[in-house]
């Protein structure tokens, strides 16, 4: 009888934006006999949905506030059984690595949701209409539906559970970029690109992906053993990650019965392994993701990059590392190979870019490499490291696709070369984007020198030697990363003004609103970054302890 | 070591910190409501009151026993495992003096900066980043560990950038700051490589934190200095490699060949910010940092051996450079460089004390010296080209004296403050044990001697080109305002006295420099050899120095006094080709940027041209491709349901409906063509069976 409910804000967490959802719903069915006629409709539905991000905003500060940091144990449990029939349950909790990822969701999605608004500042809709001001309610709708989504994968610890949210994440994303995000165009090299290219591209890449998982699911269900569900019921077999990370533990997989002559767990994890490698990204599998953030609208490449790409980053630890631990030894000096890749290779492509958010879509690619190593790394401080590249990386990528679109609203061009000058005219505009810029390639003091500071240390005292090459390897990208997010501040900012430009208008209250609390975060965690090392330290000191000990037995 | 705690040591990087945080958001606003008056006295006021605090901080510590440190520790900063770092500031004998350099020389610059910077429209901003700079450049000093000292190390890197890109609106200027910042990220990467492995050799060792003091309480374990000492890594020993790795970090911020590049461009700053950052401060990090570490840097010979290469060839090869320039700012830029070489010279051979006197009186004159040059570049309209400057010494008269006084400072004339540190260098590489090179010191030691010559040379040159004679340039020079000549004035002086602490022992007098900061070198003392050399020696090498700083001067004297000399003219002019070709290639810098524009910059952005092509051609290619595939597989498949499949079910319907309708012809309706087909099947079936049985 383990694992039995103690809260049900977790609950509330992830439903509250589908219940808001639904009351937009409701609304628009009804809207003749609420009198709700454009203009109405619109502003109801963004009020629900900025109530429905506060309120979640809310319950994040209480969860964190009730979480016992010391402890190795899932918290906030919510537990019953779902469908008796096939063993599934409605399983939701915390430990000290999804908690922070919950947090950063909450955070993530009020901002996001802050920069889908109209308020609190001019837009110039002259040439097409904003995307904040089309289709209001069904936007809404979506945008919460998304929220359930990504929450909902962070607190789940039923396969089935996980593996349903995750595919909800899908869909209201796809119709988000496809529908709101730029129209279809021709390139200059007769390519066709544009709102429904990327979102077709990321649906069917992250399905294809999604595919495995499910194959995974069932063949880890079939060869789980015995368990119960939280009623005390006896079953064959179950959906409980709790469990089934026990039985990994135990050496379960790693003795299956192999498929197609191939060791059972090495199969199964490469499955996984590729499914969320597509969402980290992880190089060959990245492409989709330039894509996606250039033609999305600001507040989805801020969720995207924001949280979005965490899902993949949280389900190599959750399932690759926590159920398969022997496989997860195999592979991993594997994976910090293609970490490494991922980081100096996308610094590089980074520099080739003239596109301001591709150019950050790269950057992107290339920070999610130090999560890679340092989950293979497998040192304490690694590890630690590369979950906090992820919360940092979760604060500064959001920054830099807003600042992205601030100049995007006003310019209508994303082309760094076509700027100049811009200081002069928009000086909080360029001190806000400087201190994003410098946060991203990693100075100290801010939040995204910590991270990438212990992935380097930590994997560099990894016990396979190949990881001190790498480290060498990947702290060329230091170098590189600091000349492009410097040519792109001297192209963009410094310089005579290009007289084009003569007529932009400094920043507006929504993006300060936006913009400065993220801004916040990020010297705060740069400097005091022990809260989020307090809530994820026991968990990860406890997975790196047991990863290894059973890569050790095996 | 003792640690005494001090519970205002934090305020020294805050007041700064404050300062910058004050002008960075509102100096705007306050400059616009109440003037520019209400700015600086801020920005002036907080590193003063941060120079007070660390006098009281440094008094406490002289009050302590020599090992001991003022210490505060504000909040843990990462603890993971052993890996435990603190946002802690201590201040020890060696912290101490920096930290008193820097807040005074730092002081004094604000002070000047707002007779320079008078007509700035952003002077807000101006004055934010220069308080920014004292508070990375602070908690550098004082920082307490490794890491908290590389964000202060970073700190500084990034206020260079973003003072040498002050005045943005011209591209070169953002260029050059942009230079500094990438190539100092070179330094840093190699920094990082360097502590990586030296955490990890010592995490076996049970070191609890990374503090400098922890680490240096591992590394003196002689149990573990052995292991440390034995234990290879790629083939070269551990200790070497990390001390090398450290020092990459040091080329970069201390501008050493090879990453000497970006100090020369950094001149495009304001100029009391070549004179702050560029000169008296942020570029000595380098030789505090090897200074502090010297508990390991002594225990290989070959760092040692190769910091101390570097410092020399760095010292005579930017002063070659400085002997053709005629910037006047670049002129102090290379003699920067090459004076930097001399203090990683001095590191290099285990003086450290000496490495540290040589960064305090070069803050003395090299500063004065920039403010000098600055005063003159204001004086002239703007004008660094030091053919269109002369005469100057009669419209700006203390600018001129105060410049002449660190000229000789710097050249190295007996009693100025500058002698006593350089000879004792040249002295110490000279006489060194520890240098894995033929002869040990001895070769350093002449190109040592060869680079002070080139700087007494080069200093004089600029002294007379810019104020003896009759002017040359545009304009009426005028002297500048009190805040500039006063800050010279004080420097001027301190060019000449600041020396005296650190009297040559040779002489019979107190080293107060040395026996201060004694203890804190304590734990390298051991490994420090010298070559055996005597007084005699030592005497001899003393009058040399004397010689070579004269040979300078009267050289410099000889050919540019008053600009009457044909013979620079004349060599400028000569048609001899070798002639031509020499003073091209120095003129040229040697063409070091060039080569590295084609080797590293250019290189750099044709990889990553080829890597998106990679990217977009290969990568996503095959992606797209499949979605292609997919669909020509599915356009066959397509038409396989469509022909086939579907084709069948309507074939059969087809059949069915053509089939009835052939069909229906038979059914006429008349009897008597049903009677015919009875009776023709009867028939058809009786002769069928017939036939068949």
């Amino acid at each position: 009888m383990e694992y039995q409910s103690t809260s049900t804000l977790l609950s509330w967490m992830v439903f509250t934006p589908l219940l808001g959802a639904v009351a937009i719903l409701l609304a628009m069915a009804f809207r003749g006999t609420l009198r709700l006629e454009g203009k109405w409709m619109d502003d109801f539905a963004r009020v629900v949905g900025v109530a429905s991000m506060t309120a979640v905003v809310l319950m994040g500060i209480a969860l964190y506030l009730g979480f016992d940091g010391k402890s190795t144990a899932v918290q906030f449990i919510h537990h019953f059984v779902w469908i008796r029939e096939y063993n599934i349950e409605y399983f939701l909790g915390v430990d000290g690595v999804s908690i922070t990822m919950v947090l950063l969701t909450a955070a993530v999605g009020f901002v996001g949701m802050l920069a889908s608004v109209p308020w609190w500042g001019k837009l110039d809709d002259h040439h097409h209409p904003h995307f904040s001001k089309r289709r209001v309610p069904g936007y809404m709708v979506l945008f919460l539906l998304l929220q359930t989504g990504i929450m909902g994968t962070f607190c789940a610890l039923d396969f089935f559970m996980f593996y349903m949210f995750w595919e909800l994440m899908l869909l209201p994303m796809y119709f988000l970029i496809g529908i709101w995000g730029a129209p279809t165009r021709t390139e200059a090299d007769g390519r066709v690109r544009g709102g429904p290219y990327a979102a077709i591209k990321f649906f069917l890449y992250t399905l294809a992906g999604s595919v495995l998982m499910l194959l995974a699911m069932i063949a880890l269900y079939y060869t789980s053993g015995p368990a119960t569900l939280v009623d005390g019921t006896p079953t064959q077999h179950t959906f409980n990650l709790l469990y089934l990370a026990r039985m990994g533990q135990q050496g379960l997989f790693a003795g299956a019965a192999p498929i197609l002559g191939m060791a059972f767990s090495k199969v199964v994890f490469v499955g996984l392994f590729i499914a969320f490698s597509i969402k980290v990204p992880m190089f060959p599998f990245h492409t989709w993701l330039p894509d996606a953030h250039v033609d999305a609208p600001t507040p989805i490449s801020v969720i995207l990059a924001g949280i979005l790409l965490k899902t993949g980053a949280y389900g190599i630890l959750r399932f690759n590392f926590s159920i398969l631990p022997e496989a997860a030894n195999w592979a991993a000096y594997g994976i910090a190979v293609f970490g490494a890749i991922n980081i100096v290779y996308a610094a590089f492509v980074c520099m080739a870019q003239k596109d301001l958010k591709k150019l950050i879509a790269y950057s992107s690619v290339s920070h999610m490499g130090f999560c890679l190593l340092g989950f293979a790394a497998m040192t304490p401080q690694a590890m630690s490291g590369a979950v906090f590249v992820m919360v940092a990386h979760g604060i500064i990528s959001p920054m830099l696709f807003l600042i992205a679109g601030v100049v995007y609203d006003r310019a209508h061009t994303r082309d760094i070369n076509g700027f100049g000058g811009l200081a002069s005219k928009l000086p909080e505009y360029a001190g806000i984007t400087g201190l994003a810029f410098m946060a991203s390639l990693g100075l100290p003091g801010l939040a995204g020198f910590v991270g990438e500071v212990l992935v380097f240390l930590g994997a560099f005292g990894s016990a396979i030697a190949g990881f001190k090459v790498l480290v060498m390897v990947s702290v060329v990208a230091v170098i590189i990363t600091a000349a492009y997010y410097l040519w792109t501040i001297h192209r963009m900012f410094l310089g005579p003004l290009n007289e084009k430009w003569a007529g932009l208008w400094d920043m507006n209250w929504r993006e300060r609103f936006t913009l400065y609390p993220l801004a916040v975060l990020t010297v705060l965690f740069g400097f005091y970054p022990m809260p989020l090392f307090d809530l994820m330290n026991p968990t990860l000191g406890w997975l790196v302890e047991t990863v290894s000990r059973v890569g050790n037995i095996l | 070591m003792e640690l005494h705690p001090f519970p205002y040591l934090f305020l020294i990087p805050l007041f700064p910190l404050l300062g910058a945080v004050v002008n960075g958001l509102f100096g705007a606003r306050l400059q616009r409501r109440m003037g520019k008056n209400a700015v600086h006295a801020l920005a002036i006021a907080m590193p003063w009151a941060s120079f007070a605090v660390a006098a009281t901080a440094f008094a406490t510590l002289a009050g302590l026993s020599g090992e001991s440190a003022v210490h505060q520790s504000l909040w843990p900063w990462f603890s993971i495992g052993q890996f435990n770092a603190d946002m802690a500031f201590s201040m020890d004998r060696l912290s101490g003096v920096m930290t008193l350099i820097v807040t005074f020389v730092g002081s004094l610059i604000h002070v000047y900066s707002t007779g320079y910077m008078h007509d700035e429209q952003s002077y807000w901003r101006f004055f934010a980043y220069l308080n920014l700079f004292m508070f990375a450049m602070l908690v550098l000093v004082l920082g307490d560990s490794f890491l908290t000292m590389f964000v202060g190390w970073e700190g500084v890197g990034l206020c260079s950038y973003l003072l040498i890109s002050f005045w943005y609106k011209d591209s070169k200027n953002a260029a050059a700051g942009m230079k500094a910042f990438v190539v100092n990220r070179v330094g840093d990467a190699g920094f990082l490589i360097g502590l990586a492995l030296l955490i990890w050799a010592l995490f076996p060792e049970n070191l609890t934190g990374l503090s400098f003091r922890e680490v240096q309480e591992v590394v003196t374990n002689p149990a573990v200095r052995d292991r440390l000492l034995s234990s290879e890594v790629f083939g070269v020993g551990l200790v070497s490699l990390i001390c090398v790795l450290f020092f990459v970090g040091a080329t970069g911020k201390s501008a050493q060949i090879p990453l000497y590049v970006w100090l020369p461009d950094a001149m495009a700053g304001p100029t009391p910010v070549s004179a702050l950052i560029h000169a008296a401060t942020m570029v000595t990090a380098g030789v505090y940092m090897v200074a502090r570490l010297n508990f390991l840097f002594a225990l290989s010979p070959a760092a040692m051996t190769v910091v101390a290469t570097v410092g020399a060839l760095t010292a005579i090869f930017a002063a070659t450079i400085g002997l053709f320039q005629y910037d006047i700012k670049k002129v102090l830029a290379y003699s920067t460089v090459s004076q930097l070489g001399f203090m990683f010279m001095a590191v290099g051979v285990g003086a450290y004390w000496v490495g540290i006197f040589h960064l305090m009186t070069h803050a003395f004159f090299k500063a004065c010296l920039f403010l000098g040059a600055g005063s003159v570049i204001m004086g002239c309209h703007h004008e660094q080209d030091m053919r269109h400057m002369g005469g100057l010494s009669k419209l700006m008269p203390v600018t001129a004296i105060t410049y002449l006084l660190a000229c000789f400072a710097i050249a190295g004339f007996p009693f100025f403050s500058g002698f006593f540190s350089k000879d004792e260098i040249l002295w110490k590489v000279f006489d060194t044990g520890n240098l894995l090179l033929p002869g040990g010191g001895k070769l350093l030691w002449l190109l040592g001697a060869l680079a002070a010559v080139c700087t007494s040379f080069y200093m004089f040159r600029s002294y007379y080109l810019t104020f003896s004679g009759a002017y040359r340039g545009h304009g009426y020079p005028h002297e500048s305002p009190r805040s500039v000549t006063f800050v010279l004035s004080i420097l001027g002086i301190l060019s000449v006295v600041g020396g005296y602490v650190g009297l040559p022992i040779l002489w019979g007098l107190p080293n107060w420099f040395e026996h201060w900061l004694e203890p804190v070198f304590e734990p390298s003392a051991p490994f420090i050899l010298s070559a055996g050399g005597t007084h005699a020696t030592e005497w001899t090498l003393m009058l040399a120095s004397v010689g070579i700083a004269l040979a300078g001067f009267l050289a410099a004297r000889w050919l540019y006094k008053g600009a009457a000399n044909p013979v620079p003219a004349r060599l400028l002019s000569s048609p001899n080709p070798a002639l031509r070709f020499v003073h091209r290639l120095v003129f040229n810098k040697y063409y070091v940027d060039e080569a590295y524009q084609a080797a590293f910059v250019r290189k750099s952005l044709d990889l990553s041209r080829v890597l998106y092509r990679f990217d977009q051609g290969v990568i996503d290619f095959i992606v797209n491709a499949c979605g292609t595939v997919s669909r020509f597989f599915s356009a066959i498949q397509g038409w396989i349901d469509y022909r086939l499949v579907d084709g069948m079910v309507n074939g059969v319907a087809t059949l069915m409906v053509t089939g009835g309708r052939v069909l229906k012809v038979t059914q006429t309706g008349r009897i008597q063509s049903y009677v015919y087909g009875i009776m023709g099947g009867a028939i058809a079936l009786v002769v069928a069976a017939w036939w068949l049985y």
